[in-house]
């Protein structure tokens, strides 16, 4: 029990954290500019020591744009996810726990919102708001709740019948206290784990509507943006795709492993005393 | 001591029927309890006990309803209560401890803090005020080594443990009034006694009145000083208990004392099988038809 939930955790917490760091201090780490240095004589040239993920079409630096496009995917990742959480959880929270007419009204929503594909909702919002950063937050935050909505529902229902919400309930809590204190700490490991995957999905979801124009908008990199950009060349220039997308797949990995273990971390029963 | 303490009049609990007369599940409890009182209700299950607490605490969830009656509480009508009023007096004037320790207790926080948020909640504490009100709590449960108790988690403690560590959530605001509910249900016979010798001088030392709730004659017997029997959602006899186990009245409540094994009764009848309350009911009983409406999975 002891030796995989270090492992997840720690794992987790390498790769994130080396992401975020490589965001953070992406001025540091590469000579390049991720848009200005573009140079045609050397464009397509694979992995060198001068590049080390090889140029793109453009003669750009596939390493520079790969760390300064985290930036864009990281924050749209992260804080389009807190957005859906946020919305799932206090709806399911209070739909599952209440019950009544507003659990149908959630339910009718959710069911309304996992029927529409939450892409192209999420393009016709973009479609209003205009191509731009905090557009494609709203957009892809306001879009994919309905999944961490059903299960925390789900969760809230199965445990409102526990025995110690029961007994809070006799003991004077009110409502919102015991959904906050009773209800949220012992659902926070599966809502953990679909936030860690809505993170993965936010930054695939901004690769498409950057693919559609719609998203980040060229030159400034993504790496939605930059995989698609380098798409049509993945056999003649392979590194120009391969790097945003080990990027987006470490970035996932990373964010999945985390929630794993931080989950188990903060679960008592799971930890062994000696 | 003046009047009751609670005072429950034709207290009619329901399930509303759409197309007729509800389906009633208690009808027309009335009983009081005094203040400092140990009250007993016994009964089989389903017949009515565990719904009449529920319906006290104004807990009992749909389609449960209450369709009738009255329960005075310090001149108030806890039955015509606000929701808000009643979830006031909810664990601090009236409190409530259930059969299953092990799952009344929320498994994520510390044992500490769980008692600690009854004092944030109902006396207004900070919570560094509350965690040594909450240590004192666990001692006065006689929870051995309370300090380190107070920082452990329920998985770590016993059944026993747990259940005390329940009395002390309960009994924490010192309430005029503390439902168990089948409190020692589902523990062995040995701490289920230190728990019942626990109730009765916590309360006896706070004033607290308890309504006990149990399907265990011998608990009864025990703790209370009256006691009502419960069958079929109504109130069949209320005496005193010692009154009610040397002369039983109701034909239901013989039945229930007949249908007790004892030591050392070897009549030739009795040999082949324990008597069941269904065989030992006199049902010809003048006045049985009345009362006890009809055995339990028969239709009416």
């Amino acid at each position: 029990m002891r030796m995989p939930f270090r492992l997840n955790l720690t794992l987790g917490l390498a790769l994130v954290s080396m992401v975020i760091l490589g965001a953070v201090f992406a001025p540091l780490l590469t000579a390049h500019d991720p848009i200005l240095d573009a140079d045609l004589m050397n464009s397509e040239m694979p992995p060198s020591w001068d590049h080390w993920f090889g140029t793109d079409s453009q003669g750009r630096d596939v390493f520079s744009r790969v760390l300064y496009g985290a930036r864009v995917s990281l924050t749209i990742g992260i804080v389009a996810q807190a957005i859906n959480s946020t919305i799932g959880i206090a709806l399911g929270l209070s739909a599952g726990y209440w019950g009544g007419w507003w659990d149908d009204l959630v339910n009718g929503l959710t069911n309304l919102m996992l029927a529409i594909p939450s892409l192209v909702f999420a393009l016709a919002i973009m479609a209003v708001l205009g191509p731009g950063v905090v557009s494609l937050l709203i957009a892809l935050g306001l879009t994919n709740w309905s999944w961490s909505c059903r299960i925390t529902r789900g969760a809230v229902m199965s445990l409102k019948s526990q025995g110690y919400v029961q007994a809070a309930r006799t003991l004077g809590y009110g409502d919102i206290r015991i959904m906050l204190t009773q209800l949220l700490p012992n659902i926070v490991g599966p809502v953990l784990v679909m936030a860690t995957l809505g993170i993965g999905e936010a930054v695939l979801a901004e690769a498409a509507l950057s693919f559609l124009g719609l998203g980040i908008r060229p030159p400034a990199p993504s790496w939605g943006n930059m995989l698609t950009d380098a798409r049509e060349a993945i056999r003649s220039v392979p590194w120009a795709t391969i790097f945003p997308g080990l990027a987006v797949f470490v970035t996932v990995l990373g964010f999945n492993l985390l929630g794993d273990g931080v989950r188990d971390w903060l679960d008592p029963r799971m930890q062994v005393r000696a | 001591m003046s009047g009751p303490l609670l005072d429950i009049r034709g207290l009619t609990i329901g399930i509303p029927n759409r197309n007729g007369p509800p389906l009633q599940i208690v009808r027309d409890l009335s009983f009081d309890i005094m203040p400092g009182e140990i009250f007993g209700l016994v009964g089989e299950s389903g017949s009515g006990k565990s719904a009449s607490a529920l319906a006290l605490m104004g807990l009992n969830r749909r389609p449960l309803t209450t369709l009738k009656g009255q329960a005075l509480y310090g001149g108030q009508d806890l039955l015509a209560m606000s929701r808000r009023s009643m979830r006031k007096l909810r664990g601090d004037r009236i409190s409530m401890i259930f059969q299953e320790p092990m799952t009344a207790l929320n498994p994520l926080a510390r044992i500490g803090s769980q008692i600690a948020e009854m004092f944030v909640l109902h006396r207004g504490l900070s919570w560094s005020d509350a965690r040594p009100k909450a240590v004192e709590a666990l001692a006065a449960v006689q929870v051995p080594d309370p300090e380190g108790r107070a920082r452990a988690y329920p998985h770590q403690l016993s059944g026993g443990l747990r259940q005390r560590v329940m009395i002390a959530v309960a009994m924490a605001c010192r309430p005029d009034l503390l439902i168990a509910d089948e409190p020692t249900t589902a523990l062995d016979v040995t701490v289920q006694a230190e728990v019942l010798r626990l109730i009765r001088e916590l309360c006896e030392r706070e004033g607290t009145a308890v309504l006990l709730i149990s399907h265990d004659l011998g608990v009864i017997a025990q703790m209370c000083q009256r006691v009502g029997v419960m069958a079929n959602g109504r109130l069949l006899e209320l005496r005193d208990a010692k009154a009610l186990f040397t002369d039983p009245r109701h034909p239901y409540t013989q039945g229930l004392l007949a249908a007790l094994p004892r030591l050392g009764s070897r009549a030739v009848e009795g040999r082949h099988r324990l008597a069941d309350l269904d065989t030992a009911i006199d049902r010809n009983a003048p006045g049985f038809a009345e009362t006890y409406l009809r055995p339990r999975g028969e239709a009416a």
